[in-house]
């Protein structure tokens, strides 16, 4: 069971949170500017990398609030959490780059 | 006119006496107020605990504040109080947006108390609930076995208040009285 | 004579208190203080059990829980049995069953020992060459066969009656392991003041201690050490003792599982008492003090009952005053065994010491042993061992430069082997840690830590008493935080040992059954087999072969096998690798993981405040989601069909009331509140009028059915929200993740009102006569309070928010009260209902009733690939919305294309047929397989108000298709019906408005 650093709470347990995926995909503005291509890439597309991912999680059964992780999918190793709307300060992986 | 014998009683959803050993008492908590309260950027103010820390409480008998989150208070109050706590909201936050909605049948309280009440927690809480990490005063979201529940520890004093959704109450009761017994 | 075997004096065992138990029938005599093990060996009884392929007579191997053969069955009471208990480990006390497995008739006369004489068919691999042909022989023939002559013991038929624990627990330090290098590191962390946890899985705190009977240390006995310290550990309040507690899983962040046997031991156990406890622990760091284990030698019939470990025969001799033998040869490769050999000669014991090593690597320890009057031979192999269901002689030869010389036999009745020490590196190796292979020590030892975590003592492959003290007393220091270690004095521990692998033999090799795995029956010439066969891999050769699986999970096999397929290999160890350790380390009792979680408590029943009234009232219920519902009403006599069926008519004919109190309500408030519900759901929300209400849709961003519900405006920044029952929590989450990370500037907040309010819906033509009297502050007319509108007022005095909606076509009201008043309003409106004939009805003439009108219920119309227009509401959506989310969607190719399945009705050609939900519907049932599915049955139901069966389907291009006969799969074959609109009853909508 990971311990996550709520950004509010602090240090809690892994069963009082949920993973959202892939975190810093904003929902683009305007869809309908987008074409098919482009808005199947923001609906389904997602990196996988080995290594450093920006996730979001939320504090489900705690204070509720969404916010973002910088985990290393391959140790589990939380590296740092930030509020939603915040950039995190490590460079994170990106299998698409 | 409305027939006086049609007025509804209220009626708690836990009828449980309390449940007793020597190291830890189980107890159903009575009715009372209770209103959940939203608002932005209220820190400052210094009534109904809105400058609480995330996850602290103030208490003063039946009434209470528990700041869940950077945006989010419970607020309790004895039954007859509903009323004269949402004049206090009004009074401290003016014409301040907010969301003040009732959850006062919602939730429903049990008591732990005495020198195992924190290891009975623990056997389905999985926050470390020693004085350093959670003393007096704490206030938090949090699970119990398979339930979410808002606990809550208002003074020094071994005792802990757990509140649920109304339909959690038989699983949140039965669980701790199972866990004082094996605690 | 009772315990015949006990020696004089000597042991740990309490011999003020004898204890009986019985074996196989047979009672058996101990004191307080022994195993099971120590005291069946008191008596004698060295042939405790069968191995698992061969039936060999299996005797104790270890004294410890790496314990492979030694399996039993303990019998505690009804329902209180567990399978495969290692003798070695069982705390012998009064009232224990105890029994033998794996063997019939009976122990000593086994029909299944014919495996051994036809062990040249039981190979390496025996089950996947054999059972291959002919397939249909695998269920019925090979399986039962191969699961009723095979297996460990067998399980309980009857649930257990014990009570299971569960305790989450967080510390500074958690010290794993209690022998010298683990009460170190406690009493060195406990210094601090910081919260300590000190785990060891035997009764008694002191590892190697507890039988090492001369060592000292710092100039006192290392018993008067061992007690001191644990009154040091026991003084500090901040330090928490737990012995009979095994470290079995170590995962993610330093949490670490441990088991705790609360009870077991105990004849008569506190009332209340749970067996064991799960204590889950979360440590800032962890010390693993886990020990090690010592090495079987690999010869032939090695596996013969008497033959033992060389420290297991110490045990037995130090501490529990046990003689295993009365001439006992020790065998060895290394030094541990000497103190062994000198302990046995000390308890008067005669000794033989046939070391492998040649004279010139064998240690001072050599020397020592003759000085007290043993005779050492060295640089020897062992070629076989002599006897049947006890080891009666060992057969050893010279052996140099792999020349065998003459054999001698030695006579003896036990044997007491040692081919070196494995560091116990399996919590390490759990918690990603990486082994690094030593050559010196021949040993995978800790490496590189992945977590908080430092591994000392033999665990961390240092043997030497005074080693093991310092390196833990350190460890504990440093995972305190605290500067500081100390040196102690002890007596010197014999060590180093030369790695053996399969010992050299001039037997013929096709009849050597040299045992690498004795609980899995792997023999070293299994291991060679399987690389013969070209399985290379060290993780193929443990599945091929299954050595080092199994409740040991080769505690004792590993290293030897590793070093055998090494060998044959030509390749170093390290290039090997080691199989994965996986928890648990030692087996687990199911009750321990489940704990609490059984019966009431295994998952929270939800129920709503009129549940105690329906389940008075004859409702049977259905789970939903984790709601319990009431289902149907049936009256004495009433069957489900002819209880639904009367419900659905009262409803249109009369009255019916209803619990929807289970229905998702999300309080959405803010200035804000309006646009929010813009972006969230397809219809348009500006314009709703304060005291009205609309149906919502609600999509996921793919343009895919999420949910929906009745939206009320109760204010101009406030809106009640109801969702499904089981979708409550999905919405809730599925806004808050918009609010929060798309539209954080939205002034708007969500609170879940879900429980606060109890939900009674009155439906059918007499449903305004029946509330009438009961509500005041709301006038009930058509033309004021007309459908769809909520007006706030009283009924029964109780605060309400009345809604006029209707899930079933009719006239209809849901009351919404604090769930508080639920109950009392629920009775008050049943009683007024009373000359009205008002019928209680369950969710199943509810699904009838709105299914009678075509409306969806979401997860059954739907499956998440569902659009609006799928199901015929493209209507609902806002034109003139910019955006929603899942807009986008609707305009993707394959969402716009044609031929998607759109819902429609179904109409039986046999009016009495129910079809089954989830038939598939083809058009022509004549077509050759596989057919062309054109869609599927999603409800299906009689229905007495349309006096015939009904349906809803999902057809590709259904709507395109009405008037056409289709044909639905039944068990029976095919059944025709046709595609009809899917508004079975009042077509024209006029009953709800009346």
């Amino acid at each position: 069971m990971l311990l996550i650093d709520c950004p509010f709470c602090g240090t809690r347990p892994e069963t009082e949170f949920r993973c959202g995926g892939e975190a810093h995909i904003a929902r683009p503005t305007d869809p309908s500017a987008l074409d098919d291509g482009a808005w199947a890439e923001h609906l389904f597309v997602r990196s996988n990398p080995r290594g450093l991912h920006a996730e979001r999680w939320i504090h489900a059964h705690g204070c509720g609030r969404w916010f973002n992780a910088v985990r290393d999918t391959y140790t589990d190793r939380f590296v740092e959490t930030y509020k939603a709307g915040e950039q995190p300060s490590h460079p994170i992986d990106d299998a698409r780059a | 006119m409305l027939d006086r014998s049609l007025v509804a009683r209220r009626d708690r959803p836990l009828g449980a006496a309390p449940t007793s050993n020597d190291r830890a008492r189980v107890a159903p908590a009575p009715a009372g107020v209770r209103l959940s309260l939203r608002v932005r950027g209220a820190e400052g103010l210094s009534s109904l605990g809105l400058g609480l820390a995330i996850n602290r409480m103030s208490a003063e008998g039946e009434r209470f504040s528990a700041r869940l989150g950077p945006d989010e208070w419970l607020l309790g109050a004895g039954e007859a109080e509903l009323e004269t706590l949402e004049g206090e909201i009004a009074a401290a936050l003016g014409d301040r947006f907010r969301s003040v909605v009732d959850v006062s049948h919602r939730n429903v309280a049990v008591e732990i108390a005495g020198p195992d009440a924190a290891s009975a927690l623990n056997a389905g809480c999985p926050l470390d609930l020693s004085d350093a990490a959670f003393p007096a005063g704490s206030a938090t979201r949090t699970l119990l076995g398979k339930a979410e529940i808002v606990l809550l520890r208002p003074t020094a004093e071994p005792l802990y208040r757990v509140e649920c959704w109304r339909s959690f109450a038989t699983y949140v009761h039965g669980f701790l009285v199972e866990a004082a017994r094996t605690a | 004579m009772a315990q015949p075997h006990r020696l004089p004096q000597g042991g740990r065992v309490d011999r003020a208190t004898p204890i009986r138990f019985s074996f196989d029938g047979r009672t058996i005599e101990g004191f307080a203080g022994d195993t099971v093990a120590s005291a069946l060996l008191a008596n004698g009884v060295h042939l405790v059990g069968r191995s698992f392929k061969y039936h060999r007579p299996r005797g104790i191997l270890t004294h410890g829980s790496d314990e492979p053969s030694a399996l039993l069955q303990v019998d505690r009471g009804p329902g209180k049995i567990d399978p495969n208990n290692r003798a070695t480990v069982v705390e012998a006390r009064n009232g224990l069953t105890t029994s033998s497995q794996n063997r019939w008739p009976s122990l000593a006369f086994d029909v299944g020992a014919v495996n051994d004489l036809l062990s040249s068919v039981f190979v390496a691999g025996f089950y996947y060459k054999t059972f291959m042909w002919p397939r249909s022989f695998w269920d019925k023939v090979y399986e039962p066969v191969i699961r009723a002559a095979a297996g460990l013991g067998v399980a309980p038929q009857v649930a257990d009656p014990d009570a299971y624990a569960n305790r989450h627990a967080h510390c500074d330090v958690l010290i794993v392991g209690a022998g010298p290098a683990g009460l170190a590191a406690a009493l060195a962390a406990a210094k601090s003041g910081k919260r300590v946890i000190l785990a060891d899985e035997q009764p008694e705190f002191g590892g190697s201690l507890l039988h090492d009977t001369t060592a000292t240390i710092d100039g006192q006995s290392a018993e008067a050490w061992r007690i001191a310290a644990i009154e040091e550990l026991d003084g500090y309040e901040t330090v928490t003792l737990l012995p009979r507690t095994t470290a079995f899983g170590y995962y993610n962040h330093n949490h670490v599982a441990l088991t705790e046997r609360v009870t077991d031991h105990r004849e008569t156990p506190a009332k209340g008492a749970p067996r064991e406890r799960l204590w889950q622990v979360r440590a800032g760091e962890v010390v693993l003090a886990t020990g090690s284990h010592e090495r079987p030698l690999v010869f032939a019939d090695n596996d013969r009952p008497g033959v033992m470990l060389a420290e297991s025969v110490r045990v037995f001799i130090n501490r529990y005053g046990v003689a295993p033998g009365r001439r006992i040869v020790f065998v060895t490769s290394g030094a541990s065994a000497y103190a062994a050999a000198a302990d046995a000669k000390a308890a008067g014991l005669e000794v033989v010491m046939v070391d492998l090593r040649p004279e010139r690597d064998c240690g001072p320890e050599a020397a020592d042993l003759r000085l007290k009057g043993v005779e050492v031979l060295t640089g020897q192999t062992v070629i076989e061992t002599k006897g049947r269901k006890r080891v009666a002689g060992l057969v050893v030869a010279p052996c140099a430069n792999g020349t065998v010389g003459d054999r001698r036999v030695i006579a003896c009745d036990c044997v007491g082997m040692s081919g070196g020490w494995t560091p116990a590196v399996h919590l390490f190796s759990q918690s990603r840690g990486k082994l690094a292979y030593d050559e010196g020590r021949d040993a995978f030892l800790p490496g590189v830590s992945a977590q908080a975590e430092r591994s000392v003592g033999a665990a961390a492959g240092l043997y030497d008493l005074a080693t093991c003290l310092t390196s833990g007393y350190a460890a504990g220091a440093a995972a305190a935080g605290v500067a500081g270690g100390r040196a102690f004095a002890a007596s010197q521990t014999p060590t180093g040992f030369t790695p053996v692998r399969d010992l050299p033999t001039d037997a013929n090799p096709a009849k050597v059954r040299a045992f690498v795995d004795f609980q899995n029956d792997v023999t070293a010439k299994d291991l060679k087999l399987a690389m013969r066969e070209g399985f290379e891999s060290i993780e193929h050769v443990k599945r091929y072969t299954t050595t080092g699986m199994a409740t040991d999970q080769g505690k004792t096999s590993n290293m030897n096998a590793l070093g055998i397929v090494s060998k044959a290999l030509g390749r170093p160890l390290p290039a090997i690798g080691t199989t994965t350790f996986r928890p648990p380390y030692t087996p687990v009792t199911f009750g321990a993981l489940v704990g609490p979680a059984r019966d009431a408590l295994f998952d929270p029943i939800r129920t709503t405040p009129i549940h105690e009234w329906a389940a008075e009232h004859g409702a049977a219920f259905e789970n939903v989601a984790l709601w319990r519902r009431a289902w149907h009403f049936a009256r004495p006599g009433e069957d489900m069909h002819a209880a639904v069926d009367r419900e659905c008519r009262a409803v249109r004919e009369g009255v019916g009331i209803f619990d929807a109190s289970t229905l998702g309500k999300i309080e959405v408030v803010g200035p804000d509140a309006a646009e929010f519900m813009n972006r969230m759901y397809v219809n348009p929300w500006t314009k709703l009028g304060v005291g009205r209400c609309r149906y919502g849709l609600m999509l996921k961003e793919d343009g895919y059915i999420l949910d929906d519900g009745v939206v009320a405006r109760m204010a101009e920044d406030r809106f009640h929200v109801t969702t499904t029952t089981g979708g409550a929590p999905r919405v809730m989450n599925h806004m808050e993740d918009y609010l929060q990370t798309e539209w954080p500037d939205l002034d708007v907040f969500l609170t879940s009102t879900t429980e606060q309010w109890a939900v009674i819906a009155v439906q059918g033509p007499r449903a305004r006569d029946v509330i009438a009297p009961l509500v005041s502050g709301i006038d009930l007319s058509n033309e004021a309070f007309p459908h769809m509108s909520v007006r706030e007022g009283a009924i029964c005095g109780a605060p309400c928010r009345l809604f006029r909606v209707s899930f079933t076509g009719d006239l209809g009201f849901e009351i919404n009260v604090p769930a508080d008043y639920g109950r009392a309003v629920w009775e008050a409106v049943f009683a007024a209902g009373e000359p009205y004939g008002i019928t209680p009805y369950g969710t199943e003439a509810m699904h009838v009733l709105r299914a009678e009108k075509g409306y969806i219920i979401v997860g059954q119309e739907t499956d998440g690939t569902v659009t609006p227009d799928d199901v015929g509401l493209a209507g609902m959506i806002a034109k003139a919305k910019k955006d929603f989310v899942g807009k986008r969607s609707l305009a993707r190719p394959d969402v716009v294309a044609a031929g998607r399945k759109q819902l429609v009705g179904l109409a039986t050609e046999t009016a009495a047929l129910v079809l089954d939900e989830g038939a598939q519907i083809v058009a022509d049932p004549g077509e050759p397989i596989p057919m062309t599915m054109l869609g599927h049955v999603t409800s299906s139901y009689f229905s007495a108000n349309c006096g015939r069966s009904i349906a809803l389907a999902l057809v590709a291009d259904g709507r395109a298709l009405m008037g056409r006969t289709l044909h639905v799969t039944t068990p029976a074959g095919f059944a025709a019906a046709t595609v009809c609109d899917p508004v079975f009853f009042d077509s024209e909508g006029g009953r709800i408005h009346a």
